[in-house]
């Protein structure tokens, strides 16, 4: 190709993506519903208004969507509430949480038992509740606590496209073995300290790769897209599994390693005594509509339809009757 | 009272572990291994530098002849500047995030965000010398029978030297700095130690920083160095009253 159709080619990419930008912000959302409807609308308590509270978040959509979610539901309980989201990766939403920078944070139960804890992926309970009770009774050896877990669960997964995972005949990740030093694998950064994802493919699996990239974890489908990563680490929840499902698939985890999560809500003992009540009340009032369906809808209308997250969690909240 | 001179070797000791951390190497916060060291430190720093020099020489390419063109004629001021605003507007993260989706993640594109970066300063400085250079020598010239080509590189170029130099250091610093964020893009930088808090620990955030800001500095006296031999040796005292 010339470096003139190269540049035209771009140009038009260019306005597609404009384009494709405008249509799915007017395109209509009716249809699919996320909420059952039946969710009884949040009080607002003026005694609230004294307390004001910091809500963060990891670096990825789901993340962004819950910590809007929780946002907006405290706010309607009549609290003060700022956002801090998008604050990197686990061991950055910890300090966060810790030096009083924000009040709490979502984290996966999974996430927070293998990496803060240093629980081998096998010794995760499949049960949520009880890795529920399992993290928070490590979260209050450090003055910390949580609130109780999501109905949907997430994992991290070894993700391919379909095309590559029919030419080697993968299905599960223990297919990788004696294919696996001639693939690429592109993961988050922290990626390559978490049992549950790196650590778990070499020493779980005992597999070794071409190579291992770290990338920022907004790429993860980009880096299958292009070519340029044969294998990336993905969420089970991603809603790009379900919508082109005919496009990716994760390969099944035979040996357990990626353990899956519930979503708690982690936060200060000393801000649930501030907040009251209504703090723990609105938090898991406002959850309890997220099941793996909604779950991977709700990311579906960020990362697809190109949605804000903080309109898809008002709309979110609408939907299933909890503010108007 | 006895705690007070303990204060300021607190703050010195995090200097120290970073320190050791770039010479040594340390356990791995997480899981079992050995992260840092000096091995680590030189590859990164190799890497940083093969994507700062490529950015700019890119830039170079596209902003040195267009500002040398545009200032020459004196035209083109609008796109000069507006162009030189425009990029500076756009942010590294997003280029890097749009062009993932035309041509993947990589050198490539890491190098195109940051020439994006290092044009601005680049070509309105380029222009503005040109500019600034005396009528009366430019005039001289064409008097003597210059072509526009010879005018541009044997009067208004090493006229313009000082003022084009200060754009590239600009650019330089801005880029070395920037550099940091192409471990988002799968280039290995030192700006890994910086992002990946979970592999390298807190000792490795300080010593990324502080490795960075050295490689800043220290490009900067090369390039002040590299200014003084490009400048005729005419203009020099003026040199030093631009600088």
């Amino acid at each position: 190709m010339s470096t003139k159709a190269r540049t035209r080619a771009l140009i038009a990419m260019l306005f597609a993506l404009v384009l494709a930008l405008g249509l799915a912000a007017c395109g209509d959302d009716g249809g699919d519903t996320t909420g059952g409807g039946g969710g009884k609308a949040i009080v607002s308590n003026p005694d609230n208004g004294k307390v004001t509270l910091t809500i963060g978040s990891k670096n990825f959509t789901e993340q962004l969507v819950l910590g809007e979610i929780y946002a907006k539901g405290l706010e309607a309980a009549g609290y003060k509430v700022k956002t801090d989201l998008n604050l990197g990766s686990e061991v950055i939403a910890l300090k966060a949480l810790q030096a009083g920078e924000v009040s709490g944070y979502p984290e996966y139960t999974s996430t927070a038992l293998t990496s803060f804890f240093k629980a081998a992926p096998e010794d995760v309970p499949s049960d949520p509740q009880e890795a529920y009770q399992q993290s928070k009774a490590e979260f209050e050896k450090e003055g910390l606590t949580a609130f109780p877990p999501t109905p949907f669960a997430s994992a991290n997964a070894v993700g391919t496209l379909r095309t590559t995972a029919e030419e080697l005949g993968l299905e599960k990740v223990s297919d990788l073995e004696g294919q696996s030093q001639d693939l690429t694998l592109y993961g988050s950064p922290e990626c390559r300290q978490r049992v549950d994802c790196l650590v778990g493919l070499e020493d779980g699996y005992g597999l070794q790769f071409k190579s291992f990239t770290p990338v920022d974890i907004g790429l993860r489908y980009e880096v299958l897209d292009k070519g340029q990563a044969d294998l990336s680490i993905l969420f089970t929840t991603d809603a790009q599994l379900s919508a082109e499902a005919d496009k990716y698939v994760i390969l099944e985890d035979d040996k357990k390693v990626f353990p899956a999560g519930n979503v708690i809500f982690v936060t200060d003992q000393k801000v649930v005594d501030e907040a009251g009540p209504d703090y723990e009340k609105t938090i898991t009032q406002v959850q309890s509509g997220l099941t793996e369906q909604v779950m991977q809808e709700l990311d579906a209308r960020v990362d697809i339809d190109r949605q804000e997250p903080a309109a898809v969690a008002t709309q979110y909240l609408k939907e299933s009757g909890y503010i108007d | 009272m006895s705690a007070a001179p303990h204060l300021p070797l607190a703050g010195l000791e995090i200097f120290g572990q970073a320190i050791e951390f770039i010479f040594n190497g340390q356990e791995a916060p997480t899981v079992s291994g050995k992260v840092g060291g000096l091995d680590q430190v030189l590859d990164l720093t190799a890497r940083h530098l093969e994507v700062t020099a490529l950015a700019m020489g890119l830039a170079l390419i596209v902003a040195l002849p267009a500002g040398l063109v545009l200032g020459h004629y004196g035209r083109g001021e609008l796109v000069a500047v507006a162009a030189g605003n425009a990029g500076r507007a756009l942010p590294e993260l997003a280029i890097i995030a749009f062009m993932a989706a035309a041509i993947g993640v990589g050198l490539l594109n890491v190098t195109i965000a940051l020439a994006v970066l290092a044009v601005p300063p680049i070509l309105t400085n380029t222009f503005v010398a040109v500019r600034q250079v005396d009528r009366g020598a430019v005039d001289a010239a064409r008097g003597m029978g210059m072509t526009a080509r010879e005018v541009i590189t044997r009067v208004e170029l090493p006229l313009a030297v000082p003022t084009i130099m200060s754009g590239v250091r600009t650019s330089t610093i801005n880029v070395v700095a920037t550099a940091t964020i192409a471990p988002l893009a799968g280039v290995l930088t030192l700006g890994d130690f910086i992002l990946a808090r979970n592999v390298y620990g807190d000792d490795g955030v300080l010593a990324g920083a502080m490795l960075v800001a050295l490689l800043a500095l220290t490009l900067e006296l090369a390039l002040a160095g590299l200014q003084r031999l490009l400048t005729s040796p005419g203009l020099r005292d003026a040199t030093t009253a631009t600088a």
